[in-house]
């Protein structure tokens, strides 16, 4: 049976650009200390990669990601509430968003990314902060695979030209339609990163990471890549606000990337292997959530010690119903980050696993369950494990 | 457990035991079938939104009746279908007649498609903006705007669960739903699988297209020297696949044999086809390399041909050099030019045309052409006619780069 690791981890988030400052907020939000040794473990290895890159090299999928990470130390005032506001200004709305990147990283000068929206630079960003953390990976482009999942994919330009189109569909932007269309992100990190070869952008609700991770794993198998990246990415805009709304009155809605590299080698230890993903449990034929998510929670294995739970709860009672009870039994350590960091869709889920892997590179944990219980659509879950020697 | 699988086998040869087909030509295979054969062509002044500021004024919409197909849908979810999900249950209602499965048990669905409900979000979103914004039924249609919410539809519709995935590669989705639903069954992951690709015509679409210039003022001529651009359709189909073991056990009749399946990306341009048709051309290498058949073999090619400048020019560029000494009598048509541009349903249509080709042994000719781009080194398929077809080769490609193929073997 082929075996599939986590080589490589990246994120953006509305706590900054990189993985340290996700853990850090995590830490500040949802109070971890396995999370917290982690973060402050591992602080200065890109501060040092950082000095060794060459800032005029664009093409190079360098460290620019990690480069974020030793610049934008993260401040408790990075994560505070914005607020995005429909047109009509009637309506408002919580919001948690990507800071601005300071410095601009110099990629975004790439020809493909001048204009592309902010879901492809937080997409992109993070997949080379996935390759940069794996040390010893050798990438063909040739033979890497990218798979995206996502909820609206950029609904910032689709909002903006479909308010264009409105006003006078004969002025409305050519610039920003192809910018819409919903495998932009992961067209650009094709292009930026020279892969000719299997790219697919899938779109559910927050399982769509995971539908991502089972199409790469599949790909992998087969051996039709030796390298996969699997984003998960999401833009906050009002019209997304005002939707989530409707279902939790309040919720701050989130944005940004979370990136897995996945090969069939384990590569420089602590290797952390992908050993599951349950089955989808879709909502079709069920009234409620609540026999799926129980349904996911009963095929992965019961608690022991020295195990991690990372869940989707949002804060929101009735959408985390389901999977709070699916739950109800879990006493270890637990991580929920859109309780610190907002409703991010299918960015959020990436962030679940990002924070997974982190916790067992770190060895503060030996295993990790990551549950994801999907707004409309299924519950699925998977678990990471410390591979042995 | 969907990793690692526990029933990985194969390789399995995967055939098609239905196929259901909605166009604006009408619902359904004979209807499509009889108006691909003459290459009738059936774009119309668009109603459903209103295109007076536009340059291009013409879509291929659907007829769509006001009854949908008898399936386990309540009046009340059918009450809330949108376009998308009403084209999309009409095909799969044929599909799944004409395979004879039935409901319950597990199977993977696998859907492409661009705009979801897109016909919902708009109106949200025009409702939304109102100085008074109304509060009445957005939750609803929210949520039928999304696109798994049309796969949904389809599972409550007949009855089964399973793993869905959802295929945005742009105008490439549903070749590439089709072709990773291929995969499944070829490698024992499941036995059967529903796909297909889907989208009606939406505002933002057609307002995106006609902002780049890229749609027709006149008519669409895929492949013709003077061609001005693509015209937009509608519509939806769906495939049932399923190896060629569960098909004899059942009984069931093929209609045909999917062999190959190859997908490559273009990084040229995110709106542009590389000039040359790289990607486009290790597209349709990979998937006649993966079912061990050379162009030699192949009897049609639906290209994927929608009418603009660039992609007809680089895509002939691809077909020349693949298809070597071949393109000198190798019959090519774009049927774009009868049913318009489908989206993320495109390579799903074109998918059936190529199971009508195979079935029914004639070529469906490209309307309208009447000076052939001289980059064709290949005879374009003008009038109607019958001939002999083993293999027929599909090609997708979209924005982002997203190109695929598919290759179609005639069941005896």
């Amino acid at each position: 049976m082929t075996r599939i690791f986590v080589r490589g981890a990246g994120a953006v988030s509305p706590a900054g650009w990189g993985v340290e400052p996700l853990l850090t907020a995590l830490r500040a939000g949802d109070p971890l200390p396995s999370v917290e040794s982690c973060s402050r473990g591992r602080e200065s290895a890109p501060s040092r990669a950082a000095e060794q890159r060459d800032p005029n090299d664009h093409r190079r999928p360098t460290l620019a990601a990690a480069a974020y990470q030793s610049t934008q130390q993260f401040k408790e005032d990075q994560a505070l509430l914005h607020e995005l506001r429909a047109p009509s200004g009637s309506r408002r709305f919580a919001a948690r968003l990507v800071p601005t990147p300071v410095p601009r990283p110099a990629w975004l000068a790439h020809p493909r990314l001048r204009r592309a929206s902010g879901i492809s630079q937080f997409a992109l960003s993070a997949a080379l902060e996935a390759i940069e953390s794996a040390p010893g990976t050798v990438l063909d482009a040739t033979r890497l695979g990218i798979v995206t999942g996502t909820h609206t994919a950029s609904i910032r330009y689709s909002e903006r030209f479909f308010g264009e189109v409105l006003d006078n569909p004969a002025t409305a932007s050519p610039m920003l339609f192809p910018e819409t269309v919903m495998n932009a992100p992961a067209s650009h990190m094709a292009a930026f990163l020279g892969c000719t070869g299997l790219c697919y952008s899938l779109v559910a609700d927050q399982t769509a990471f995971v539908q991502a991770l089972v199409v790469g794993c599949q790909w992998l198998v087969d051996e039709r890549v030796d390298t996969c990246l699997v984003v998960g990415m999401d833009e906050a805009a009002w019209p997304l606000a005002d939707a989530l709304d409707h279902f939790a009155h309040g919720l701050p809605v989130s944005e940004g990337a979370g990136a897995l590299l996945l090969t069939r080698q384990p590569g420089t230890p602590p290797a952390v292997e992908l050993k599951c993903i349950t089955d989808a449990h879709l909502y079709a034929a069920a009234a409620t959530k609540e026999p799926a998510a129980r349904a996911m929670r009963s095929q992965l294995p019961a608690e022991s010690p020295g195990e991690l739970l990372v869940d989707s709860r949002s804060g929101a009672p009735r959408l985390d119903r389901a999977e709070t009870l699916a739950w109800a039994d879990w006493r270890g350590a637990r991580i929920s980050p859109r309780l610190a960091l907002g409703e991010g869709l299918c960015a959020a889920t990436a962030w679940q696993f990002v924070a997974a892997r982190a916790a067992l590179t770190c060895g503060s944990a030996r295993a990790a369950n990551i549950s994801v219980v999907g707004a409309n659509l299924q519950s699925v879950g998977a678990r990471f494990e410390l591979a042995e020697e | 457990m969907l990793f690692p699988s526990l029933t990985r086998t194969g390789p399995h040869r995967v055939v098609i035991t239905g196929a259901g087909i909605v166009t604006a030509l009408g619902l359904g295979w004979r209807a499509n079938a009889d108006g691909f054969r003459v290459g009738r062509r059936a774009f119309r002044p668009v109603s459903l939104f209103d295109v007076t500021r536009q340059r291009a004024r013409e879509a291929a919409e659907v007829d769509l009746p006001h009854a949908l197909p008898e399936t386990r849908l309540s009046a009340r979810t059918s009450r809330r279908l949108t376009r998308a999900s009403r084209q999309l249950l009409w095909a799969a209602a044929e599909a799944w007649r004409q395979a004879g499965w039935e409901a319950g048990g597990s199977l993977p669905l696998v859907l492409g498609t661009t705009g979801c409900g897109s016909e919902s979000g708009e109106q949200y979103y025009r409702l939304a903006l109102e100085p008074t914004p109304v509060r009445r039924g957005q939750p609803t249609r929210s949520l039928r705007h999304q696109g798994q919410r049309q796969a949904l539809d389809v599972a409550e519709a007949f009855g089964f669960e399973g793993p869905v995935t959802m295929i945005a590669n742009a105008c490439a989705s549903g070749s590439n739903a089709l072709g990773h639903a291929r995969e499944l069954v070829l490698t024992g992951r499941a036995e059967r699988v529903l796909a297909g690709g889907y989208d009606a015509l939406s505002q933002l679409a057609f307002a995106g297209f006609d902002s780049l210039q890229a749609l027709s003022t006149t008519l669409c001529r895929p492949f013709d020297a003077r061609r001005d651009g693509l015209g937009l359709g509608e519509g939806a189909a769906v495939l049932t696949l399923e190896s060629l073991d569960s098909a004899r056990r059942r009984g069931a009749d093929i209609l045909g044999e999917i062999i190959g399946y190859g997908a490559a990306t273009d990084c040229h341009h995110l709106a542009q086809p590389h000039p040359e048709g790289q990607a486009a051309f290790l597209s349709m290498q990979e998937a006649c390399a993966r079912a061990g058949v050379a162009p030699e073999s192949v009897g049609y090619v639906n290209a994927h041909g929608t009418g603009t400048v660039l992609n007809d020019a680089s895509e002939a560029l691809a077909i020349n050099r693949w298809a070597g000494l071949r393109a000198r009598d190798l019959p090519v048509s774009s049927t774009k030019g009868s049913v318009g541009h489908l989206l993320g349903g495109s390579g799903a249509v074109e998918a059936v045309v190529c199971l009508m080709v195979l079935r029914e042994q004639w070529l469906p000719p490209a309307p309208c052409v009447e000076t052939p781009d001289p980059a064709c080194a290949f005879p374009l398929v003008r009038q109607p006619r019958d001939a002999r077809v083993e293999i027929a080769l599909s090609n997708s490609f979209g924005f982002g780069g997203a190109n695929a193929t598919l290759l179609f073997r005639r069941w005896p």
